[in-house]
């Protein structure tokens, strides 16, 4: 009798240990996944804030001004000049170009693929596109040093084809996979009836395609522009190995230096000065990034709300 | 009215050409990269090349140390980052309950994707290598990855995670399951195609980066006698020494032979990728 009541009680007593052990079990899981997800959030914080905090003392010494308009770069001279501005023109630039030449092929592409390609065509081509978006920078950057540098070379009589339009083209090529898949995406999303309605209407197919789908997936669109200037602002290795590397106010055919490969290619042997404004030019960089990274997001938004 | 459906035709006829002539442009370039790469590339590929390490004695060329460290930094990396990146994931889906949270969280993981990789590696280089004084070294290499890659893993189980049905969720629950139990077992395994895909992608962005790993786990190409050593010492992956060989040394050859291998290697991943995105799912 009493061992009876004895196990009872413990019984008694362990069910509600037992039942709080696993809540508190469960809340620790909850903790750690929490955790998990707080990382993310921790290194966008970290990295921010570490870059905004090495890359300001260098402008404060050098003077906003000049710093961001200086056309002289001439880092390790007896009376080092730091302006930056053919960095940022060249960035400029080099981007604007590789859009012009990446988005109407990118586009057309996209269009073909959602719309007219039949189901075994567009599967090959989409994994051509995904094929070419995983080659390594470092590859295409040996493929322009190899084919296009010395094409541009003889082809424009120059002394050495490593200039602007080079990197132009290979960014273009670089950009091409992004803008292809995003924009495909848009335009699969379209509603039916709305291609259906046009069609009914006595439109032609790709009339329907062109003033109805594309109009409808604009902001889809848009937003893989945004994508690929984000990407061929942030290149560096493959300009670097096919742009030449000067400090020049930015020219279609001269050797020229971005934002990106000004920060890669001093960094090794940089010293005091130098090396905090390195590190300036990486927060001018950060800051395009992320007004880039908002206007995508605004468009993905706006994407999903129409 | 003549007049006007000619026009329409020409509009018609010449847009039709022109989608057909930029999917050509797409896939002819693919097709002149990969057999540019593979023909300059395959000649060059040697056993000695493989099996090596550089000798300045015998001024011969190996890459078998950068297959080493690209292969030491793969792991590394996804020992981290999988669990990390798998657990932000279970908790955007099954325990945020707060919706900003999960906004915020998600914002974040998008930033992080946006960020060029040269500012990983100036931030890498600042932090792992100088603050926390390990140097030049794979183990940076390996941590600067960790943060890169991780937004990858978060997207593909998140949303592999979001393709598990609700009643599998509840069926469990209703069983008398705990969530956690209910997740390790039921949702989990469910969604084990979207951790491999991300797995997948995650070796892939290792092998394909350059400008992060140059300023923190450095260019060295020489053997190690331990793991802890490897770790350690400054190591330069494939796509690393590709950029050293072609830039600072002018052997074109080595290049391409590094290239090829990187192009057969991501290859593998996109078959690999698309295999596990299909059968994984039954």
């Amino acid at each position: 009798m009493k061992r009876f009541s004895e196990g009872n009680g413990q019984g008694g007593m362990e069910l509600p240990r037992t039942k709080g052990i696993r809540a508190a079990f469960e809340k620790g899981m909850n903790i750690l996944f929490f955790l998990c997800g707080a990382v993310a959030v921790l290194f966008v914080l970290f990295i921010s804030i570490y870059l905004i905090i090495s890359g300001l003392p260098a402008i404060r010494e050098i003077g906003l001004f000049p710093f961001l308009f200086g056309q002289e770069w001439a880092s390790t001279a007896s009376e080092p000049k730091f302006g930056i501005l053919p960095f940022i023109l060249t960035s400029i630039y080099g981007t604007a170009g590789a859009i012009v030449i990446g988005v109407p092929v990118g586009f057309m592409t996209a269009v073909f693929l959602a719309k007219i390609a039949g189901p075994k065509v567009a599967s090959a081509i989409r994994a051509a596109v995904e094929l070419l978006s995983s080659i390594p920078s470092v590859v295409y950057g040996l493929i322009g040093m190899t084919i296009l540098v010395p094409a541009i070379r003889s082809a424009f009589h120059l002394a050495s084809g490593a200039t602007l339009l080079a990197a132009i083209v290979v960014l273009a090529v670089m950009v091409l996979p992004y803008i292809i898949s995003v924009s495909e995406t848009a335009l699969t999303a379209v509603p039916k009836e709305y291609e259906e309605a046009s069609l009914a209407l006595g439109a032609t197919e790709i009339e329907t395609y062109f003033r109805v789908s594309v109009p409808a997936a604009s902001s889809g669109i848009a937003a893989a522009v945004v994508l690929g200037i984000g990407r061929a602002i942030g290149e560096a290795m493959a300009v670097m190995m096919v742009a030449g590397n000067v400090a020049n106010m930015p020219s279609l055919l001269e050797s020229v230096r971005f934002l990106t490969t000004a920060v890669a290619s001093e960094m090794s042997y940089s010293s005091g000065l130098q090396r905090q404004a390195l590190f300036s030019i990486a927060l001018v960089l950060f800051l395009f990034i992320m007004l880039i990274n908002a206007a995508l997001a605004l468009l993905l938004k706006k994407g999903k709300k129409d | 009215m003549e007049q006007k459906s000619k026009k329409r035709v020409l509009y018609d006829r010449g847009l039709r050409i022109l989608l057909w002539v930029c999917a050509s442009i797409t896939c002819l370039l693919l097709l002149l990269l990969i057999g540019y790469i593979f023909v300059n590339g395959f000649p060059n590929i040697t056993w000695h090349l493989l099996s090596t390490e550089p000798s300045f004695r015998n001024d011969t060329i190996g890459i078998l140390p950068n297959l080493i460290n690209t292969l030491c930094l793969i792991l590394g990396t996804c020992l981290i980052v999988l669990p990390l990146g798998t657990g932000a994931a279970v908790y955007l889906t099954e325990y945020a309950k707060n919706k900003r949270v999960v906004s915020v969280i998600e914002f974040a993981a998008e930033t992080l994707t946006g960020i060029p990789s040269i500012l990983y590696g100036l931030v890498g280089m600042l932090f792992f290598c100088e603050l926390l004084g390990w140097g030049g070294s794979i183990r940076a290499g390996i941590f600067t990855m960790v943060i890169m890659v991780l937004p990858t893993i978060i997207r593909t189980t998140q949303e592999s995670l979001k393709s598990v049905p609700q009643s599998y969720r509840e069926a469990a629950l209703g069983l008398g399951s705990g969530k956690w139990h209910m997740i390790r077992t039921v949702v989990l395994p469910c969604s084990i195609e979207g951790i491999v895909t991300g797995f997948i992608l995650a070796i892939g962005r290792i092998l394909g980066e350059s400008a992060a790993l140059l300023f923190t786990a450095g260019s060295a190409s020489v053997l190690s006698n331990s793991l802890q050593q490897t770790l350690n010492s400054s190591g330069g992956t494939l796509s690393v020494a590709l950029y050293m060989y072609v830039s600072e040394r002018g052997e074109l050859q080595v290049g391409f032979a590094i290239a090829a291998i990187l192009m057969v290697l991501a290859l593998l991943l996109n078959i690999c990728a698309k295999v596990a995105g299909t059968k994984l799912k039954r």
